[in-house]
């Protein structure tokens, strides 16, 4: 039945059939990977964090690094809704509701990781109770559950016929809260001054950028594999755009480490930590220049601009799978690598013993159960996308041209 | 005939002082039961007329003595699980080389008490708090376990505890899940008996006296006149925590 | 239907030494609680978390509703002199909490044998009672 969408006129969304032993085997694997994931929350629970490899020098590790790379990829995943409920580019339009189901599923998946990780993951409550406002982490407890609610707010002015007038407006709060939101997240860093990877303002528009790149590339991800893969409608000129788009973004997040970088670089005597980033920190350094750089940033890039593959849907999607890798290693590289190079707390002194792993660059070496926990929000994310699409329409089925 | 039978007034009287003796007598009984509460010195909250910080003397430690962080264990019932990576420590000793000089120092490094805690700053559910006295604590009621405060803390003074704890001492709860750091030990302060944190009464039995604790804001207390008359210095004093531990002859 | 209502009334008529209410070790010290039973029975969170503000932020130790102050009375000695911890079964707090099914979170954190007494080693914690302690002579009752 044709369901109207009055930006482009007329759109037909449908759910997806869902049907058949290949949809039933991906949600079983979506539900067992999941059930892994509580299985490795009740563990570290139960057991203690002894069972990670997170300790008193690495505190926040993979499960972090997952729950943060979801939550800035879940901003940006809302860029086509932006786009054609806010900035009128009504081409998009048919696919405003995807981009706010896979922020949603992506925001919820990283929620869950980092609940379940907390040392008293029972005291949610008191988490959702009392805050202290002086405190980034209160602000994102607040963020982050207000862009479920809005998100879904949006989703029903885009679904309910008589709300449509209601798109532009909540789409520009939620604009604006999710680059809220983003800020406060780059700020969990950026504020502490304690270490010297983090204390920087930058961090803020960088974790914009990050979620702008890390948000198309995940959108164009799903909706290559659930328009093009399901036979429906997916323009070349909403995917030209997107391509276009994730060049721009993945040079803009290249733009920003450049800067953050270079000035910690410059000048003075504490270049301590960039020559631990970028020369001497062994697994940290790989993961940034091939990680981040040659394969998530340097790698995209060409493939998205070469006139060779950037006609192809198929190096698209490399491209953007490329983009996401990278995103997960660069959120690697901060968390992981501003914790791993230790505190100067005896500047122009050599700290040669201490039983707390002073002035030495920490181990970390993460434990299964933390892989369970994060690829068990990332499966949570994608259970929540799939169902999703089955039970609600969120996908255009045919496109009748304005 | 008079005394056929009682009055309606004589009865309701009789009746009434019945209960009466009764309720009198349940009462006498009951107040066995309720504890008046007695004039307590104890039982004022503290304020901020005090500020208690402490004085370390590098000079003094000895490399090698280990009398604080020993003190500071049996005190709170710290146990070493043999997972030094994991392992909850309050204290530490940390000796250090002079990259110019050459010259070795040898000092006890613990929670900062700073007057403006980053580790306060970043709690979300306001665990981590300064007291109004200076020292700064984690609420453990309050606690969720997230570690902010430990990426924030410019010391490492933080801990994590990463294991199920048993035997704890009833005058330092300590459990699983929650982050914990140097209390100058506030269940002495408390008492108002004069006893002073575990590791400068350990140092100072062990002939060492390298730290120095008491009232900061009290200008006739030891500590008060040793930092007016010496040099001392706060650890990363760049970032203007104003710490109530300092240190001299660093 | 029958069998209900029996076991509903006798559970009303029940008194402590019956067995389907929880049997709580006597005190070993002390003459009464700092508060009536009835009282405490209800009451006794209200007291612990406004007390736990006032020590932890106030600095107050050693009040009348101190937690350390109920273990100090409430804990049973074995016949080895060890003390038995709250929590075990049967003991002071994990008899009425197993009863109403109310989780406790204090013992993550807290001592469970007072200051200078050294916990119970005959039987681990969560396990059964001790040898011996102190209590109401056990009645012939309804089993």
């Amino acid at each position: 039945m044709a369901m109207t969408d009055n930006i482009t006129g007329y759109t037909d969304f449908s759910v997806i059939e869902g049907r058949g032993a290949g949809f039933y085997t991906l949600l079983a694997a979506l539900a067992a990977i999941i059930a892994a994931g509580l299985w490795a929350a009740h563990t570290m629970e139960t057991e203690g964090h002894h069972v990670t490899g997170m300790t008193n020098q690495i505190v926040w590790g993979i499960p972090h690094v997952f729950a943060v790379f979801l939550i800035v990829t879940a901003s940006g995943a809302l860029n086509v809704a932006s786009l054609s409920s806010v900035m009128g580019q009504k081409i998009y339009a048919p696919y405003a509701r995807l981009s706010a189901l896979l922020a949603i599923a992506l925001l919820l998946g990283g929620l869950a990781i980092i609940t379940l990780d907390l040392g008293r993951p029972d005291r949610l409550m008191v988490a959702l109770t009392h805050f202290n406002m002086t405190s980034v982490f209160a602000w994102n407890v607040f963020f982050y559950s207000g862009f479920v609610a809005l998100g879904a707010l949006y989703l029903w002015t885009l679904m309910e016929r008589r709300m449509n007038p209601l798109t532009k407006p909540v789409g520009a709060l939620l604009l604006i809260w999710r680059l809220t939101l983003t800020t406060a997240t780059g700020l969990i860093f950026g504020v502490l001054v304690a270490r010297e990877a983090y204390d920087a303002a930058i961090m803020a528009p960088m974790f914009i950028a990050m979620s702008l790149s890390f948000g198309t590339a995940a959108y164009i991800v799903a909706s290559l594999a659930a328009l093009d893969c399901t036979g429906r409608p997916l323009d070349d000129a909403v995917v030209n755009g997107l391509r276009r788009m994730l060049a721009i973004f993945v040079t803009v997040v290249l733009y920003f480490v450049i800067v953050f970088h270079a000035v910690k670089l410059y000048g003075g005597g504490l270049q301590g930590f960039e020559r631990f980033l970028l020369e001497e920190g062994g697994a940290i350094t790989t993961l940034f220049w091939i990680g981040q750089i040659a394969a998530g940033s340097l790698l995209p890039l060409a493939l998205l601009t070469w006139k060779r593959t950037a006609p192809s849907r198929v190096w698209l999607a490399a491209a953007a799978g490329l983009v996401l890798a990278g995103g997960l290693a660069q959120v690697y590289v901060i968390i992981i690598g501003g914790q791993a190079y230790p505190l100067r707390i005896f500047p122009g002194r050599e700290v040669i013993e201490s039983t707390f792993y002073d002035g030495v660059v920490a181990q970390y070496h993460p434990s299964l159960v933390e892989f369970l926990l994060a690829f068990g929000g990332v499966a949570l994310s994608l259970l929540i996308v799939v169902l999703g699409m089955k039970v609600l329409q969120f996908l255009p089925r045919t496109r009748v041209a304005d | 005939m008079a005394g056929a039978h009682k009055s309606l007034a004589d009865r309701s009287r009789r009746r009434f002082l019945a209960k009466a003796g009764v309720a009198a007598a349940g009462l006498a009984a009951g107040m066995r039961f309720i504890d008046f509460p007695h004039a307590n010195a104890a039982s004022d909250p503290v304020t901020g007329a005090r500020r208690w910080g402490m004085l370390i003397d590098a000079d003094k430690c000895a490399r090698g003595c280990n009398a604080c962080v020993t003190a500071c264990n049996d005190e709170h019932g710290i146990q070493g699980q043999g997972r030094p990576e994991t392992d909850a420590q309050w204290i530490r000793k940390v000796t250090l080389r002079d990259n110019a000089t050459g010259r070795e120092t040898s000092l006890p490094l613990m929670c900062q008490h700073c007057e403006h805690p980053p580790c306060v700053d970043v709690c979300p559910t306001g665990a981590s708090f300064r007291r109004a006295d200076g020292i700064v604590l984690v609420d453990k009621h309050s606690c969720i376990g997230c570690r902010y405060c430990m990426l924030a803390c410019p010391y490492k003074a933080r801990s994590f505890v990463h294991e199920e704890l048993t035997d704890q001492k009833p005058w330092s709860p300590r459990g699983k899940g929650t982050v914990e750091s140097c209390n100058l030990c506030v269940h002495r302060i408390d008492e108002g008996s004069g006893r002073i944190p575990a590791c400068a009464e350990a140092c100072a039995r062990e002939g060492h006296k390298a730290i120095l604790f008491g009232d900061m804001n009290n200008p006739t207390s030891t500590l008060a006149k040793e930092l007016a008359d010496d040099d001392s210095q706060e650890l990363r004093a760049d970032l203007g925590l104003n710490t109530g531990i300092r240190y001299e002859d660093l | 239907m029958l069998m209900l209502l029996l076991v509903i009334c006798a559970a009303a008529n029940a008194d402590e030494s019956s067995g389907l209410l929880p049997v709580i070790p006597q005190a070993v010290k002390g003459e009464a609680c700092v508060e009536p039973t009835d009282v405490m029975r209800r009451d006794h969170m209200q007291f612990l978390m406004h007390q736990r503000d006032d020590t932890v932020h106030g600095g107050i130790r050693g009040a009348k509703h101190s937690l350390v102050g109920c273990i100090d009375c409430h804990a049973q000695t074995d016949a080895q002199g060890a003390a038995v911890p709250v929590n075990a079964k049967d003991q002071f707090c994990a008899s009425c909490h197993r009863f109403a099914g109310a989780s406790m979170d204090c013992f993550e954190c807290h001592a469970t044998v007072p200051a200078g007494k050294r916990a119970s080693t005959t039987l681990p914690a969560w396990m059964s009672p001790p040898t011996v302690f102190v209590a109401r002579t056990p009645s012939t009752g309804v089993d």
